[in-house]
């Protein structure tokens, strides 16, 4: 064995004292951000399981939190809503997002990219604006209430909002990106030679499709409808805009606890509830499908009773929707059918993309009221904001705040997935989940933990406590940013850096960062836009006058809808958006 | 004349400017082994695409048995195709892949067992029926790709680079494989492969293709002997080509080549101003006192078991290539030598 090829060195005993000095420096490289995910992370979310098992009053064990829960029909009720949401929004969400992460899929690379700008800006488009943009449009003077009663379709404005279809309308458009952006690489990774196969093996286009094409995309859709669902278990902004008090779900609930009626202990129960539905559906995921395919990796497959029953049910979709696809073909016309998925696909983007758009012509409006269309243009509002002593110093904070996330995330996020990327081991692997707990466990859990935490601390209502928090929430984006441009990378130039006489510092410096500096820009502006438009977070640790603007947004909106939130709103999406298109841009030419 | 099982009439494919495939004419017989050889590019994956209908011709018809299929979904073609990649569904098991074609004409299970453990059989699979795809060697991947394609007897077996991604001793046993299960199958097979020693061991004729479209249909041997063009001698085999214009001597017409003057083979038809002689290597004899002769450089010799090749630098810094059993001594590096051919030993092209 030559003392050269040290790459490969377990259980390489001649080796030991090289090969420990080469895990030192990728230890040195991972451990901040391991000891940063421990103190914000770990230790407020655990604390928070301890805390709703203790008396609020006594100190000592108890399950009196959760005995409140249980014998409270109000409670109960609020779960059960929380549940029905989030399970109706993971499978309309899914139901929407396939046929559209179908069609991009099927597009050609350079194309494909462009058309994922559209599902990409939704997705990153703070949740507010998107609220009060479907504020505008299902609202008594909405947009459509306006259009229908123009056109005498209905005599009296209908009841949009307050109610489950405002909800769900707001819900499903929130995540129909998350679902797509979660399926796509599996759609992608498919090889469609194997549906060109089927067909010449004797299969009709259908059985092509379900038999071979969904069964393999089916790792995507579980995956997808796991990561909405779990998001959806933790909304508050839409429910509390777009639905009335029947449509309460426990973040609502967390929230009101803490910041009204200062009850922590009972708050922590409620948070365990939302974390522990969230872990139960992890748990039952990973024991139907795996985790393998959660994290992109192919799933494997195994012969069972519950395969061959899954394949003959797919045959049974597929003879179905033969029939309706040639009930479809003899009434339409083949030409008609085949443009079926591109113009459903428009019309998802359409939904997707137009709703956000209105707040701009509102932000120009010349009228005191939110009307569209506008009865003139003016920036008045635009004036209004910017001569806004509390808008200003609440926008300034957002973005000195948004800065130093992005630095503090990028730095930590990028050392951890540099010193991740050469490790095949299992432990690797479990790092890496663990840097993306944060992207899985519901913001509201980890805010009121963090909450606990920083009033010990004294962080609450400063700059400081609002960096960490978002950092990391911030973290799960930068590490996969990371390790993705890091794919493209060539150790062997490392190797190379080495035998040239560079030690491990000096070709993280010369070498590594110069090459993957793209990837670098691209992670610290999606950690910037994560804590730009972070409202969770700030709603706890921001008290009083140091305010960011989405916490602003909110108290507004709460208080009362007006033009000038119609004004922030643009100026934050054109941000957003601009930051957004440069980091794809990098991310790709990297 | 016994009607052809597939007739290729006209066919031809465009992507916007670009010509994949000129209108083409074809004609394959029942039984027949056809293979489609050609450089990457020159239209023979085109071809077959349109034949089992995945791509849309741009114009001309495809018939067999006489039926035209321009109307014929892909599914509905009595064809197989074994995919370069072989395009093994790795969601189902080796017996499940190869039952797929069954299961979607709707064979009672019975049969459709039967018939499968047949197939195994056949390729020497029946121990990994359970087995899924990816616990497969390549090897083992390709027989369950041929036993799926065999399983349901199309009439009509299109194979596109299907050893394309094995090594050399594999493809060599595979080619064996393969030309047993036509002689079994009585199929007729259209086969694409860039590799000449593949195209000629296995096929009845080989369609040459260049520059989207047909450059030469012949069997091996035509082709081989009597390659047509210039690009035909030269993707074939080895190829010495001397290049010069035609020129009258006494009665017979030469070409003048910066080599040497050289005699035409007596059966051929000089048009135009001039043209190229092709000298196969194992044509070229070494000394004596040969029709046509000319001098040269031993440049390399080439020692490859049952042969030695021997590399000759002639006059215009044109590289020879003749070949000598090894039993015969080969000249040394450096000495000069006269080598030669009989004029009807070379073949004219334009």
């Amino acid at each position: 064995m030559s003392v050269a090829s040290s790459s490969s060195t377990e259980g390489a005993a001649p080796l030991a004292p090289r090969s420990a000095r080469v895990r030192l420096t990728a230890t040195w490289l991972v451990a901040p951000g391991l000891a940063f995910l421990a103190v914000f992370f770990l230790y407020p979310v655990a604390s928070l399981l301890f805390l709703s098992v203790t008396d609020p009053e006594g100190g000592g064990w108890s399950l009196r939190s959760f005995a409140r829960i249980a014998s409270t029909d109000v409670y109960l009720r609020v779960l059960g809503i929380t549940f029905r949401v989030a399970g109706s929004t993971a499978v309309l969400s899914l139901l929407i997002g396939y046929p559209l992460a179908y069609w991009i899929a099927s597009l050609s690379e350079a194309v494909r990219n462009r058309a994922l700008l559209f599902v990409v800006v939704p997705f990153w488009t703070s949740y507010l604006v998107k609220t009060f943009a479907w504020m505008l449009i299902l609202g008594r003077n909405g947009v459509i209430n306006k259009l229908l009663m123009g056109a005498h379709v209905v005599d009296g404005p209908l009841p949009l909002l307050q109610n489950e279809f405002g909800v769900m309308v707001g819900m499903v458009h929130s995540m129909v990106p998350l679902a797509v952006i979660t399926m796509l690489p599996v759609l992608t990774s498919i090889d469609r030679r194997l549906v060109s196969a089927a067909q010449t093996l004797g299969a009709s286009p259908s059985h092509a499709f379900w038999m071979v094409y969904f069964k393999l995309s089916l790792p995507g859709v579980t995956a997808a409808g796991l990561l909405v669902f779990i998001s959806s278990l933790g909304f508050f902004i839409v429910p509390a805009f777009l639905g009335g008090p029947q449509q309460t779900m426990l973040a609502q609930l967390i929230i009101t606890q803490i910041s009204e009626l200062l009850n922590w202990s009972f708050a922590g129960a409620l948070a365990v509830m939302m974390l522990a539905t969230a872990l139960a559906a992890f748990w039952i995921y990973d024991r139907v499908f795996g985790m393998s395919s959660i994290s992109g990796g192919a799933s494997v497959e195994t012969d069972g009773k519950l395969r061959r029953v899954g394949i003959e049910a797919l045959a049974l979709l597929a003879s179905a929707s033969e029939a309706l696809a040639a009930g479809a073909r003899a009434v339409l016309g083949r030409r008609v059918t085949a443009g079926l998925l591109p113009a459903a696909s428009w019309l998802i983007i359409a939904f997707l993309v137009l709703p956000t758009l209105l707040v701009i012509p509102i932000g120009f409006t010349s009228s005191e009221f939110l009307s569209f269309p506008p009865p003139g243009y003016s920036v008045r509002w635009f004036d209004t904001y910017f001569s806004s002593p509390l808008w200003i110093a609440a926008t300034l904070r957002s973005f000195g705040v948004a800065f130093a996330t992005a630095l503090v995330s990028t730095v930590i996020g990028a050392a951890a997935a540099i010193a991740l990327a050469g490790s095949r081991t299992r432990f690797g692997g479990a790092i890496f989940a663990f840097f993306l707990a944060p992207m899985i466990v519901p913001r509201v859990v980890i805010a009121v933990g963090m909450f606990y935490l920083f009033a010990r601390l004294g962080l609450v209502a400063t700059n400081t406590g609002l960096v960490i928090g978002h950092s990391v929430l911030a973290l799960p984006f930068t590490v996969v940013t990371v390790t993705a441009i890091l794919k493209t990378y060539d150790p062997r130039l490392d190797q190379a850096a080495a035998t040239l006489g560079a030690n491990r510092a000096r070709t993280l410096a010369y070498v590594t960062v110069p090459i993957i500096r793209g990837g670098l820009v691209a992670a610290f502006l999606f950690a910037f836009i994560t804590s730009f438009d972070e409202l969770t977070i700030a709603i706890f640790i921001s008290g009083g006058i140091a305010t960011t603007l989405p916490k602003q947004m909110w108290d507004d909106m709460i208080l009362q809808l007006n033009p000038t939130l119609a004004a922030v709103s643009t100026v934050v999406f054109v941000v957003v958006t601009a930051l957004l298109l440069v980091a794809q841009r990098l991310r790709r030419t990297a | 004349m016994t009607p052809s099982k597939l007739y290729v009439d006209g066919l031809c494919k465009k992507y916007g400017q670009v010509t994949a495939l000129e209108p083409t004419q074809l004609e394959v017989a029942q039984g027949e082994f056809l293979t489609l050889l050609g450089p990457s590019g020159s239209g023979k994956t085109t071809l077959l695409q349109l034949i089992c209908g995945l791509v849309e011709a741009t114009s001309g018809r495809i018939l067999i048995d006489g039926q035209d299929q321009s109307d014929v979904p892909v599914y509905r073609r009595d064809i197989g195709l074994v995919f370069q990649h072989y395009a093994l569904f790795p969601h189902l098991t080796v017996a499940e892949n190869i039952g797929f074609p069954l299961r979607m004409r709707g064979r009672p299970s019975a049969e459709i067992k039967t018939r499968v453990a047949a197939a195994l059989d056949m390729v020497h699979l029946g121990h990994l029926a359970g087995r899924f795809p990816r616990e497969l060697s390549g090897g083992q991947q390709q027989r369950v790709a041929l036993a799926r394609c065999f399983v349901y007897q199309p009439s009509i077996i299109l194979m596109d680079e299907p050893l394309g991604a094995l090594d050399k001793k594999l493809r060599d046993h595979m080619q064996i494989e393969i030309k047993r299960l036509h002689r079994d199958s009585g199929a007729t097979i259209v086969y694409v492969t860039h590799d000449q020693d593949e195209a000629l061991a296995l096929s009845d004729r080989i369609c040459l293709m260049n520059h989207a479209r047909i450059e030469q249909l012949g069997t091996p041997q035509d082709i081989y002997r009597k390659p047509r063009t210039a690009f035909a001698a030269d993707f074939i085999g080895i190829s010495n080509i001397f290049r010069g214009t035609f020129r009258t001597e006494g009665e017979r017409i030469c070409l003048e080549t910066p080599q040497g003057v050289f005699r035409l083979p007596s059966e051929c038809a000089p048009t135009g101003d001039g043209g190229g002689l092709v000298v196969r290597p194992e044509q070229l004899q070494l000394g004596g006192r040969p029709e046509n002769a000319l001098a040269g450089l031993v440049r390399e010799t080439v020692y490859a078991g049952s042969e030695t090749r021997i590399i000759v630098r002639s006059a215009g810094d044109q590289d020879v290539t003749l070949r000598l059993p090894s039993h015969q001594r080969a000249p040394a590096m450096g000495e000069t030598v006269t080598i030669g051919w009989d004029s009807n030993a070379a073949v004219l092209v334009p």
